[in-house]
């Protein structure tokens, strides 16, 4: 039977930890971050090294924490609406819209349906933006920076579309309680086609120039395995799911705003490396243009935009509790939100699918890899720190 | 949803019962029975899925809620667990072996709210907080404002204004 050769790693005490003796000269501590091209964003990895190869990961967050769930607390309901986008930086939609969503539920609100199509249609577009990001810090963890050039010159089209509509770039600050600020400009959905052409025929080159790239392949194919086992015991959702072959994806299982309405199949892939949570990635911007296409044929034209909300200044909700999810460009996203019936959130907890995926699932996937594929299986699992410290 | 509630409730004591929507509902278990409950959950029941663990001081109640929010992707319907424990040495066991991600959960509330988890891995690493001496921070009787006028001062030449004086004296400035 085959037994692996295990004289180059630590053994282990009694209680389960490494007998890492760094005296020993056999192991070595790396630190890569907080300021390190390899890691996405503010967080760091203390890396114990044997050789070239890691024997044990511990992630270190906290450089980004500035409590927004404690601000809330002394927020009336429409003074946390301008901070909640700040948690996530690349995709802040959904927090606008999570947030509003809950407050509108345990207010007994119903938002206006015109506000839902506008609402998903912000969705998409983040999504997209974010998968911009995405493929940008995947292609340039394995050193094809052009990749990212190419891609944040479309998505910065893309924030054009959202200047346009919303007034702002990144903070677009325009789902908020009871509806959206404002309906479609003239000629917006002529400029959007426009984008989405441009986008499609940059995705096409970003496939040849990328995903056929045989240094790329040589480096992700089979590297960064999420056993399927792992998806529930870890919380994985979203395209680390998806590439494991299961169709996890809010939109389709608990389908929310006009979701329901639209025509489209969960991404899914079947071998859970770091290429095919890339892939996954690509085809989803795809679907992603044909549901912004699907959004601006079918969306209603006119009727309110925004529900009657009561004087914001005076907002008292009643004692309650709910939670609001969706499905972000990272896998599940939702706020639970609880009231005492005062005009303040009594708490706000955010779920940011960063949270499980850079913390448990990194510290476990990171054993055994090698150095220099650290960065590349980072940026795989899409996280975004600030999730993780709100 | 009901029925999932009638068939827990043969099986265990349970609380008070709030069906938020038709797919989320929220129930109280207590302390005693959480671990098994959950067990029942995720290998009966099918809820797999551990959304999020989080609490809520309810100071003027002395006591802090846990909520275990748990959620059922086959069926579409999420379960949310209330356990209500004391906000003096709270203390709760730890479920990172039914969920091995609950323990970066756990850590953080064990900074942020200052409960126990024993037997949860790393359980006592700084988290976000690094070198804190305070009551824990989401803490309701922990004061953000008080702290940090406690521990940082204002850069000099900055000047607070009234805002109804400053306005008043904005828009008539010659006393009027």
């Amino acid at each position: 039977m085959f037994a692996p050769d295990r004289s180059q790693y630590p053994a282990r005490k009694a209680d389960g930890t490494l007998d890492i003796d760094l005296a020993s000269g056999k192991y070595l501590k790396l630190w890569q971050g907080p300021n390190h091209p390899g890691i996405t964003g503010n967080m760091s990895v203390e890396l114990t090294v044997c050789g070239d190869e890691v024997v044990e990961g511990r992630v270190h967050v906290g450089y980004l924490h500035r409590g927004f769930e404690k601000l809330m607390e002394r927020r009336t309901f429409i003074q946390c609406f301008p901070i909640v986008c700040r948690i996530c930086v690349p995709e802040p939609d959904f927090n606008e819209y999570c947030y509003a969503a809950a407050v509108e539920e345990l207010a007994g609100i119903k938002s206006p349906e015109r506000s839902d199509w506008i609402r998903t249609l912000i969705l998409e577009m983040g999504r997209i933006n974010s998968y911009m990001m995405y493929l940008g810090g995947q292609a340039g963890a394995l050193g094809l920076g052009v990749i990212a050039q190419w891609t944040t010159y479309v998505r910065d089209l893309m924030l054009d579309r959202f200047e346009e509509l919303t007034g702002a770039r990144i903070y677009h600050m325009f789902i908020l309680p009871g509806g959206v600020r404002d309906g479609l400009p003239e000629g917006f959905e002529k400029r959007m086609e426009e984008t989405l052409r441009e986008m499609e025929s940059t995705m096409k080159d970003v496939y040849e120039v990328m995903f056929c790239n045989a240094v790329f392949k040589k480096r992700t194919v089979g590297v960064g395995y999420i056993d399927p086992a792992l998806l529930e015991p870890y919380g994985v959702t979203g395209p680390n799911a998806r590439a494991a072959g299961v169709a996890k994806d809010v939109r389709k299982d608990q389908p929310y705003l006009v979701y329901s309405e639209l025509d489209f199949d969960p991404v899914i892939g079947h071998d859970s490396d770091i290429y095919t949570r890339a892939d996954v990635r690509r085809r989803d911007v795809l679907m992603s243009i044909d549901l912004v296409r699907q959004i601006l044929a079918k969306m209603p034209r006119s009727g309110p935009l925004m529900a009657p909300v009561p004087n914001v200044l005076h907002w008292k909700i009643p004692r309650g509790e709910t939670y609001v999810r969706g499905e972000c460009s990272r896998g599940e996203y939702g706020y639970y939100l609880v009231t005492d019936g005062s005009g303040y959130p009594r708490r706000v907890n955010v779920r940011g699918p960063s949270y499980t995926h850079a913390m448990a699932l990194l510290e476990r996937m990171i054993v055994n890899t090698n150095i220099s594929d650290v960065a590349s299986l980072m940026v795989s699992l899409h996280t975004y720190p600030p999730e993780i410290e709100r | 949803m009901r029925e999932l509630h009638s068939r827990l409730k043969q099986l265990f004591p349970l609380g008070e019962l709030t069906e938020q929507r038709p797919d989320l509902t929220f129930v109280t278990v207590p302390q005693e029975h959480l671990r098994s409950v959950l067990l029942h959950l995720r290998d009966r029941e099918g809820f797999t899925h551990l959304i999020l663990l989080t609490a809520v001081d309810w100071i003027e109640e002395e006591r802090f809620q846990l909520t275990y929010l748990l959620s059922d992707r086959l069926q579409q319907r999420t379960v949310g667990l209330r356990v209500m424990i004391q906000r003096d040495n709270a203390t709760m066991q730890s479920i990172h072996d039914v969920w091995p991600t609950a323990a970066t959960y756990q850590r953080e509330l064990r900074e942020m709210f200052g409960i126990a988890f024993p037997g949860s891995p790393r359980i006592d690493d700084e988290f976000i907080l690094e070198g804190w001496n305070d009551i824990p921070p989401y803490r309701r009787d922990f004061d953000t404002l008080k702290y940090s006028e406690a521990n940082y001062s204002d850069r000099p030449g900055r000047i607070t204004h009234d805002p109804a004086e400053h306005m008043k004296q904005q828009l008539y400035p010659n006393g009027k």
